[in-house]
C-alpha cells in the first residue's frame, strides 16, 4: 500500500521553526498503527496525524539537499562482520527464561489463541 | 562526616590514607539522597540496603590488602535503562513493570567488579525518549536548581542526583544528547564516549546505532574515571571496539597550550538563548587564554542534524520497540487472540512520546516512504560525517553549547514535541557520527541563574584530548568546587 506523503509547505525552516502542514491522511495514520501493533484511540489518532505531520514537515528540509551522489551510513563504526566461534556457551536456565512470562505452561510462554478457526 | 559534594577521585585517597570508610562515604550519600528525593524525584528503585552491605564488603577488602581499585567502596547509581539482575528495571515504562532481569548489564558488572556499590536505579524518559524526564512512566524527576523546571533528559534521574550531591557519579545514556543535555541543564559534567566504547550489552535498546552508555560526575576527572572502568570490548556486544583503550587520567593534567579549537559558526546565530551565548562566549576565551588556538570552522550539514535524527531514531524505536509483544515478559493486556492481545498491551504500556515516535518510525520506515525519509536521512548522516572529518584536518576539538536554553519549566514543552525535539540541536550531530563529546558547566545564565553547559566534541577515539581541554578548563574555572556551583536545595 502507498501513502499519501506529508504535504509541507515551500522552503520549511530547518531549526526553530515550522511551516504549517497538512495532517497526514487519516487512513495513512490507521494503516501503521495496525503495521505498529498500537490500537490507538480516537483522540489519539487525530492527534498523530497532525503531529506526524509537523515532524515530518520539519524533515523536509532534507529533501532539498543534493544526496544522489552520497552514500547512505547505517552505522559510524567501520565493523563489518563480526563473528564469533560457533560453540555453545551458558545461558538462561528455561526457568530463568520462563519467570518474567506474564503466563507460562509445561516450560512453554502461553499466548492467547493465534491460528483462526477454520 | 563525609562530605558529598567531595569528588570521588579524592574520595578515593580519604579511603587509601584510613580517613574514611567506605561504609561511611556510602552511608552520607544515601542520607544525602534520602533528604532531597522530595525535591528532585530522582529514584525509581533504591537499594540502599545493597549499598551498604557491598560498602561493608569494600571495607573487609581493603583492610586485607585486597581492594579491587582505587574506588572499591565508592557508591554509584544507574539509569533505568541498565537492567540489573534481581532488581526491578523497567527503562522508565509502565510495560515493563514488575520486570526482574536475570542477568546484569556489562556496564554494571565492571562497575561491581571494581567494587562500587550501587545506590540505586533511577528516574528517566520512557525508553529514553525525552529531552526533560517528564515522560517516565512513574512521575519525572526535577531540577536541583528549581524544582519547578527540568532536569533535562532522557537521563534525568541520575543528573539531578549527581548534581544535588546525592551520587559521586552515575551511568546514563545518551543516543542524541540524554546525557550532555541534562549535565548542563543540571551543571554537572556529562560524556558521550565514541560509539563502541562501551558495551551496549543490558542496556534496555532505544536506537541501537546511535546508543552509548555515557557517565555522569561532578567534575572531569571523576567522569573520565568512571568510564574508564567500563570501557572496553565486550564479547556480548559486537559493535564493541575492539581495540585497547588509553587511559584516560594520563596526561589529564597536560594543559591545552597550541590546542586547536573550532567554533562551530552556523552555531553562532540567534539559536541559543543570550545568556547561554554569554557564558558559551567566555568559555571560549578562558580556552583561548589557557593557550588554545581558537578558530571558526564551518559545519554546513549540522543544521539538518535534527530532520535526520527524528528520522533515523525512530525507526530504529519501532523496530526495537516489537519485543514488548506482552508473550514473554512485562505487561500482558487480556484478549482473546494474538493480534488484540499485542495491539491493547502496547496501546496501554506505552506512553504518549513512546507511540509518537513508533509510529514516526514505522511511517519512515513503510513502503513508498523508505527511500524519501529514512534513506535520505542515511546519507544526510554521511555529510554529517564528512563535515567533522573535514573540520578534523583543522582542528583538534569543536566547541559549542551544549543545549541552546537553560532549564525550562515543567510542562513547557510537553504539548509541542518539535520544541521539545529541537532541545538536542547540539548533541544530535556527534551521535550520528560516532563521535566523543562532553558538557562541562560554564556557569550560571545571567538571564536567570541556571546552569550553562559548554559541549567539546572530539574524534572518534580521542577522549584523552576531549578530557584534557574540559580539564583545564574546569581548573582554571573552578566553579563547580566553588559555593556557587552548588544547588540551592
Amino acid at each position: 500500500m502507498h501513502l499519501p506523503r506529508a504535504v509541507v509547505g515551500p522552503g520549511s525552516s530547518h531549526i526553530l521553526g515550522c511551516t504549517a502542514t497538512m495532517p497526514i491522511d487519516r487512513k495513512a495514520v490507521d494503516h501503521v498503527a495496525r503495521l505498529a501493533r498500537l490500537d490507538l484511540t480516537e483522540d489519539e489518532r487525530e492527534r498523530m496525524s497532525v503531529e506526524l505531520a509537523q515532524i515530518l514537515g520539519h524533515a523536509e528540509a532534507i529533501q532539498e539537499l543534493e544526496l544522489d551522489d552520497i552514500e547512505p551510513t547505517s552505522h559510524a563504526l567501520p565493523l563489518r562482520n563480526v563473528m564469533r566461534a560457533d560453540v555453545v556457551r551458558p545461558s538462561l536456565t528455561q526457568d530463568e527464561a520462563l519467570a518474567n512470562a506474564p503466563q507460562a505452561e509445561g516450560g512453554r510462554f502461553r499466548v492467547p489463541r493465534i491460528i483462526e478457526d477454520a | 562526616m563525609v562530605d558529598t559534594w567531595t569528588p570521588a577521585a579524592e574520595l578515593g585517597h580519604a579511603m587509601a590514607s584510613g580517613d574514611a570508610s567506605a561504609e561511611e562515604i556510602t552511608t552520607a550519600f544515601i542520607e544525602r539522597g534520602q533528604a532531597v528525593e522530595e525535591g528532585i524525584h530522582a529514584y525509581l528503585a533504591p537499594t540502599f540496603e545493597r549499598a551498604v552491605d557491598e560498602a561493608r564488603a569494600a571495607d573487609d577488602r581493603r583492610t586485607r590488602g585486597e581492594a579491587l581499585s582505587a574506588v572499591d567502596g565508592i557508591p554509584l547509581a544507574f539509569k533505568d535503562v541498565f537492567v540489573t539482575k534481581g532488581v526491578p528495571s523497567t527503562s522508565g515504562s509502565r510495560i515493563l513493570d514488575g520486570w526482574v532481569p536475570p542477568y546484569d548489564a556489562t556496564v554494571v558488572a565492571r562497575c561491581s567488579e571494581a567494587g562500587l556499590p550501587m545506590l540505586g536505579k533511577l528516574d528517566m524518559d520512557e525508553f529514553a525518549m525525552g529531552s526533560s524526564g517528564e515522560n517516565s512512566g512513574f512521575g519525572g524527576a526535577r531540577n536541583p536548581w528549581d524544582a519547578e523546571r527540568v532536569p533535562g533528559g532522557s537521563s534525568s534521574g541520575p543528573a539531578a542526583l549527581v548534581a544535588a550531591g546525592g551520587a559521586p557519579w552515575a551511568w546514563g545514556t545518551d543516543t542524541g544528547g540524554s546525557v550532555r543535555q541534562p549535565a548542563a541543564l543540571c551543571g554537572i559534567v556529562g560524556v558521550k564516549p565514541t560509539y563502541g566504547l562501551v558495551s551496549r550489552y543490558g542496556m534496555i535498546a532505544f536506537a541501537s546505532s546511535l546508543d552509548q552508555a555515557s557517565p555522569f560526575a561532578r567534575t572531569v576527572e571523576d567522569a573520565a574515571m568512571l568510564l574508564q572502568l567500563a570501557c572496553g570490548h565486550d564479547p556480548m556486544d559486537s559493535t564493541s571496539i575492539p581495540d585497547e583503550v588509553p587511559d584516560f587520567l594520563d596526561g589529564i593534567d597536560a594543559g591545552i597550550e597550541g590546542m586547536r579549537i573550532g567554533v562551530v559558526k552556523e552555531f553562532q546565530g540567534e539559536g541559543a538563548q543570550p545568556g547561554v551565548r554569554t557564558r558559551v562566549d567566555e568559555a571560549y576565551k578562558r580556552l583561548e587564554k589557557l593557550g588554545a588556538k581558537i578558530e571558526e570552522i564551518s559545519l554546513p550539514s549540522f543544521e539538518y542534524g535534527i530532520s535526520a535524527y527524528y528520522l533515523i531514531a525512530p525507526a530504529e524505536a519501532s523496530a526495537n520497540l516489537a519485543r514488548y509483544d506482552g508473550v514473554r515478559y512485562g505487561y500482558r493486556a487480556p484478549a482473546d487472540d494474538i493480534v488484540t492481545m499485542t495491539s491493547h498491551t502496547r496501546e496501554d504500556g506505552f506512553g504518549d512520546e513512546v507511540k509518537r515516535r513508533i509510529m514516526l518510525g514505522t511511517y519512515a520506515l513503510s513502503a513508498g516512504y523508505y527511500d524519501a525519509y529514512y534513506g535520505k536521512a542515511l546519507r544526510v548522516r554521511s555529510l554529517i560525517i564528512r563535515d567533522l572529518e573535514k573540520a578534523y584536518e583543522k582542528v583538534d576539538l569543536i566547541a559549542c553549547p551544549t543545549s541552546p536554553t537553560t532549564a525550562f519549566k515543567v510542562g513547557e514543552r510537553t504539548a509541542d514535541p518539535l520544541a521539545m525535539y529541537l532541545s538536542d540541536i547540539y548533541t544530535v550531530p556527534v551521535n550520528l557520527a560516532g563521535n566523543a563529546g562532553i558538557s562541562v558547566p560554564c556557569g550560571l545564565s545571567p538571564d536567570d541563574g541556571l546552569p550553562v553547559g559548554l559541549q567539546l566534541i572530539a574524534k572518534a577515539l580521542d577522549e584523552r584530548t576531549m578530557f584534557r581541554a574540559a580539564h583545564a578548563f574546569e581548573r582554571d574555572f573552578g566553579w563547580i568546587s566553588s559555593a556557587e556551583g552548588r544547588p540551592p536545595l
